[in-house]
């Protein structure tokens, strides 16, 4: 009670002074009439503006949202219960059963098929290596001494002494410091490719590089822009676009990607005019030789000796050892700084088993022969020389690879419109050909993931041990089946 | 799992940041140098192949110990074989042939059933298919590359590891990059063990769908991720995913475990994601046939969706091969980038894999096959527990043939590695960046050809260098006392009846 007595007095007092000070600020006329800027204003004019004030603040403030509250245990039940996945697979259509034919003996220039003798044209073996007595030999020897496997990667006791033998042999032959293998043929591209490239960098690529090339470029994460395929203008045009006005582009490392003979057309790069753009707009080139090694240039060493570019104008060269050089696996060879990076930095070098050392020797015995016998490459010129001669006049298909290439691609010359109907009648053609003449030959088949649009067409690889007898009976059967086959599909359409 | 001492984490803190400040000091030392020196001409433009802290981990630390890693050899990777001496003139930056080889215990290739060097049975086989169809097809399998062996191949690996159908590869390693994106895309979801190899990352990321890892070999943290994946779709538009894969492998082989299986499968069938089992180091290792991890632990083969292996460790050749369904296999033939672009398998490998099959199956008339399995089991048994009776700290499961030795320390490595080597025993160490980088090991990989004889001389070797390097961080288990003869009462004086 004291304390309310002694309350009292001091509120009333406070809520005084506070109604004066109030009242002075509303009614007090000196301040009602005060002037701001030449105009009179009010009181009330306090109260309009705080009261716009706040209608501004919570206009701007977002509407009230319900705060989100996690899922129940019930209800992720019940969604993982209704969630059906696709299946694995798409349903099985009859052009997927389709089977490939089934070699019964070596796949040289002559090979059997369900028991018949067969004039082979759709392995790459281009310098007819294969069954040759010098690789067999070598790899009797090196079967009985190291067993089929190495049994480890690089790193880990993997590396066997004709792994080096190997690697210092293709280095000598090509001129080059020095070389890197490794196991598998396709996974050599798609391993150097993000060894070197990482995310950051400009990749300029053709744009009709194969599958390999295409995944290595889609792991390394770099800016990845393609120009036309083997148009040099387009090339230029798009090297310009890259550097100009990029002033970052000094530390941004930079690569042309291209192939010497492409896989997916048979088309040659030419490298005289890379080599020449590079230079001016400082480009790395990655290059890969996989059908050019053992095949372009006086003695077989490829797109380099064939163009008289020096090869360590080249920085990056790749090849697979499965073509030429009638074994497997693969090899890159550059700078001592490029392939030294690759010993830890590349995947399918370090995390990978590596190549089985009795391939490493078979391809130092291919080597070794190709540089004593040059004679084979000009008998693989003669021989797709004459190919082309015989091939030049079918109706209805053209040859659409360069005249060097070693594998001949042909085309339609007026393609249905749609890739399923065209492959329909090159199978047509190919089976017809096997069954009647007893000649293999390929049409090109692609893959879902392959991203590449060039048309498919019928390829026939040609080889220095093909005879003359061969080369004119493919010809001849190609030409006449591939007239009646075109012949009947036109009149049904 | 690894249990990591604390002064251990301490010291090996300490050493790789001293390493790291002695690299950075020799790293300005050659910015000076290179100052005075010109850059030539041709490189001058152009960006550098590695800039700066790049491939700092590569200069500094890993050239020092070169010589511990790409040991050559010149012979076959058996039990016993020859390492080729390597020197140096330039502080191990080059190395290069001596021309000299020792003879040394082979502890680390991958060689379990003993198939790694001629075999009586097998290399005859191989040398007349090479004769017959020559060591390469140079063709893709889908043109001239199918041969009657890779059909025969094909039908026995199916039936060995228990699917209806397979499909064999070249190279392991493109089995497992060209294989996950033709099975999965964009939209899709791969859950994936978190100590899982580079080629199934690879494989994952060239695929476009999202990646994401659940703790190592833990099913109720698979159950976790997939409930909430499932529960809340694709990120940003939480549409339902198209499909969920689940990958791992049977043994890990950094770690030397198996995977749980059973209850993987178990949570995989209950949210209806598929599973894809990596057998590269487990299939011809375990299991009472050598079909698996599946058969030593009981899984039905056909409760898991696409089973992938290689052929290099078990059977002494090269490849990889992927065995599912009919329907899937049909599909992967059609699509599979590695089945319609690469050369196929050499026809000499495949030889000598269905031969080494045959010998395991027992179908090649002898029980060769049955007593390299057993040997096997009982080697890695025996050696694993020895090396745990001396002190040492050996990750991996019981009858896993991988055993990693743990050393942590980054000095102990290449003193361990030379020592051993100095005791012709080969040891393979490992470090960064294939394992973390406070976990660096020695990993054993026990062969069937490893005789009782060769172990014990490993044991000792290994237990010698052990305690001098101090890698023993368990306590040594007391011997077990020899029985002494009870001396004769009746000798004892003053004992009388």
């Amino acid at each position: 009670m004291e304390a309310l007595d002694w309350m009292g007095p001091s509120v009333m007092n406070i809520t005084t002074i506070a109604y004066d000070w109030v009242s002075t600020v509303f009614d007090a006329p000196l301040v009602s009439r005060a002037v701001v800027f030449g105009f009179p204003i009010d009181g009330h004019i306090v109260v309009e503006v705080l009261l716009i004030a706040v209608i501004l603040f919570l206009l701007s403030r977002k509407s009230y949202k319900h705060p989100k509250k996690p899922l129940t245990e019930k209800e992720i039940d019940e969604l993982c219960e209704d969630w059906q996945p696709e299946p694995l697979h798409p349903p099985i259509t009859k052009e997927m059963l389709s089977q490939p034919r089934v070699l019964e003996s070596a796949a040289g220039t002559h090979t059997t098929i369900e028991g018949r003798d067969i004039v082979n044209f759709s392995s790459a073996n281009f310098l007819g290596l294969i069954g040759h007595e010098k690789l067999i030999d070598s790899c009797v020897v090196s079967l009985e001494k190291y067993g089929v496997g190495s049994c480890g990667p690089r790193g880990f006791y993997g590396t066997i002494d004709v792994h080096l033998d190997c690697e210092a042999r293709i280095a000598k032959f090509l001129g080059t410091p020095d070389s890197i293998l490794y196991s598998y043929g396709i996974s050599t591209i798609f391993s150097v490719i993000p060894a070197f490239c990482k995310k950051g960098d400009i990749i300029v690529a053709d744009e009709a590089v194969h599958w390999g090339v295409q995944n290595g470029l889609y792991l390394s994460r770099s800016t990845v822009v393609y120009f036309k395929h083997n148009n040099m203008a387009s090339l230029e045009s798009t090297l310009e676009k890259m550097t100009r006005g990029n002033r970052r582009a000094e530390k941004i490392r930079r690569y042309i990607v291209v192939e010497a003979i492409y896989q997916n057309s048979g088309q040659i790069a030419p490298l005289d005019e890379i080599a020449k753009l590079k230079e001016k707009y400082r480009f790395r080139l990655i290059l890969d030789e996989s059908n050019s090694f053992g095949v372009l240039g006086k003695s077989g060493r490829g797109l380099s000796e064939h163009f008289n570019v020096p090869v360590d104008k080249i920085d990056i060269i790749t090849s697979s050892m499965g073509n030429a050089l009638a074994t497997d696996g693969g090899f890159c060879t550059g700078s001592v700084r490029v392939v030294d990076h690759q010993r830890l930095s590349s995947a399918g070098y370090v995390f990978s088993a590596s190549l089985p050392p009795y391939l490493a020797t078979a391809a130092i015995a291919a080597v070794d022969h190709l540089e004593q016998n040059p004679a084979l490459l000009s008998k693989l010129r003669k021989n797709i020389g004459l190919l082309w001669k015989e091939l030049s006049g079918i109706t209805g298909l053209k040859i659409s690879s360069s005249p060097l290439s070693p594998i001949v691609f042909l085309n339609l010359k007026n393609s249905s419109g749609s890739s399923k109907n065209d492959f329909k009648l090159f199978e047509t053609i190919v089976d017809k050909v096997l069954k009647e003449d007893s000649v293999f030959v390929v049409a090109s088949k692609r893959s879902v993931l392959d991203k590449c649009n060039l048309p498919l067409g019928i390829r026939v690889f040609v080889s220095a041990g093909h005879t003359k007898n061969d080369i004119f009976k493919a010809a001849e059967s190609l030409k006449r089946i591939a007239e009646t086959v075109l012949y009947d599909h036109c009149l049904n359409y | 799992m690894v249990r990591l001492p604390y002064t251990t984490a301490l010291t090996t803190l300490f050493s790789y940041g001293l390493l790291f400040v002695f690299g950075q000091l020799r790293d300005q030392f050659r910015k000076i140098l290179d100052l005075f020196k010109s850059s030539s001409l041709k490189e001058k433009g152009y960006a550098p192949i590695c800039l700066g802290l790049e491939d700092f981990y590569t200069r500094r630390l890993y050239l020092r110990i070169q010589d511990c890693f790409s040991r050559p050899i010149s012979s076959a990777p058996d039990a016993w074989f020859d390492v080729v001496e390597r020197q140096s003139n330039d502080g191990n930056k080059t190395l290069y042939r001596t021309g000299k080889s020792t003879r040394c215990l082979n502890l680390g290739s991958y060689n379990y059933l003993g198939f790694a060097s001629a075999d009586e049975y097998c290399t005859p086989r191989v040398i007349n298919s090479l004769k017959k169809y020559s060591p390469s097809t140079c063709s893709v399998r889908v043109d001239g590359g199918t041969t009657k062996l890779h059909e025969e191949l094909e039908d026995l690996i199916a039936k060995y590891v228990g699917q209806p159908a397979a499909v064999c590869f070249g190279m392991g390693y493109v089995t497992n990059s060209a294989i996950i994106p033709v099975l999965i895309g964009k939209g899709g979801l791969i859950i994936s063990d978190s100590l899982n190899h580079s080629s199934i990352i690879n494989g994952a990321r060239g695929s476009g769908a999202t990646v994401r890892v659940f703790q190592h070999n833990t099913p109720s943290h698979l159950e976790e991720v997939l409930r909430e994946q499932i529960s809340e779709g694709q990120p940003r538009t939480h549409r339902p995913w198209k499909k969920i894969i689940v990958i791992v492998e049977g043994i890990y082989s950094m770690e030397g475990e198996l995977c749980k299986l059973p209850e993987i499968v178990a949570v995989c069938k209950k949210y209806k994601a598929y599973t894809y089992l990596d057998e590269a180091h487990s299939i011809g290792a375990i299991g009472k046939s050598g079909r698996g991890l599946c058969e030593l632990l009981g899984v039905n083969p056909t409760d898991i969706d696409i089973m992938m292996g290689t052929f290099t460790k078990s059977f002494g050749s090269c490849g990889g091969y992927i065995a599912a369904s009919k329907e899937i296999i049909e599909y992967l033939m059609y699509t599979c980038p590695a089945h319609l672009y690469a050369t196929s398998m050499s026809p000499p490998a495949v030889e000598q894999v269905i031969s080494a099959i045959k010998v395991v199956l027992g179908e090649d008339g002898s029980n060769r096959g049955a007593i390299k399995l057993l040997q096997i089991r009982e080697n890695s048994n025996f050696f694993r527990s020895e090396l745990q009776k001396m002190g040492f700290e050996v990750l991996g499961d019981n009858d896993s043939p991988v055993m990693p030795i743990m050393l942590y320390n980054p000095a102990k490595i290449p003193s361990f590695s030379r020592e051993c080597l100095e005791n012709n025993v080969a040891i393979v160490t490992v470090a960064f960046p294939a394992t973390p980088l406070l976990l660096a090991r020695a990993r054993i990989c026990i062969s069937a050809s490893h005789t009782r004889v060769d172990l014990i001389k490993a044991l000792e070797v290994i237990s010698r260098v052990g305690e001098d390097v101090g890698i023993k961080y368990f306590p040594v288990e007391p011997m077990k006392p020899q029985l002494q003869p009870q001396p004769q009462v009746e000798n004892i004086p003053g004992f009388q009846h």
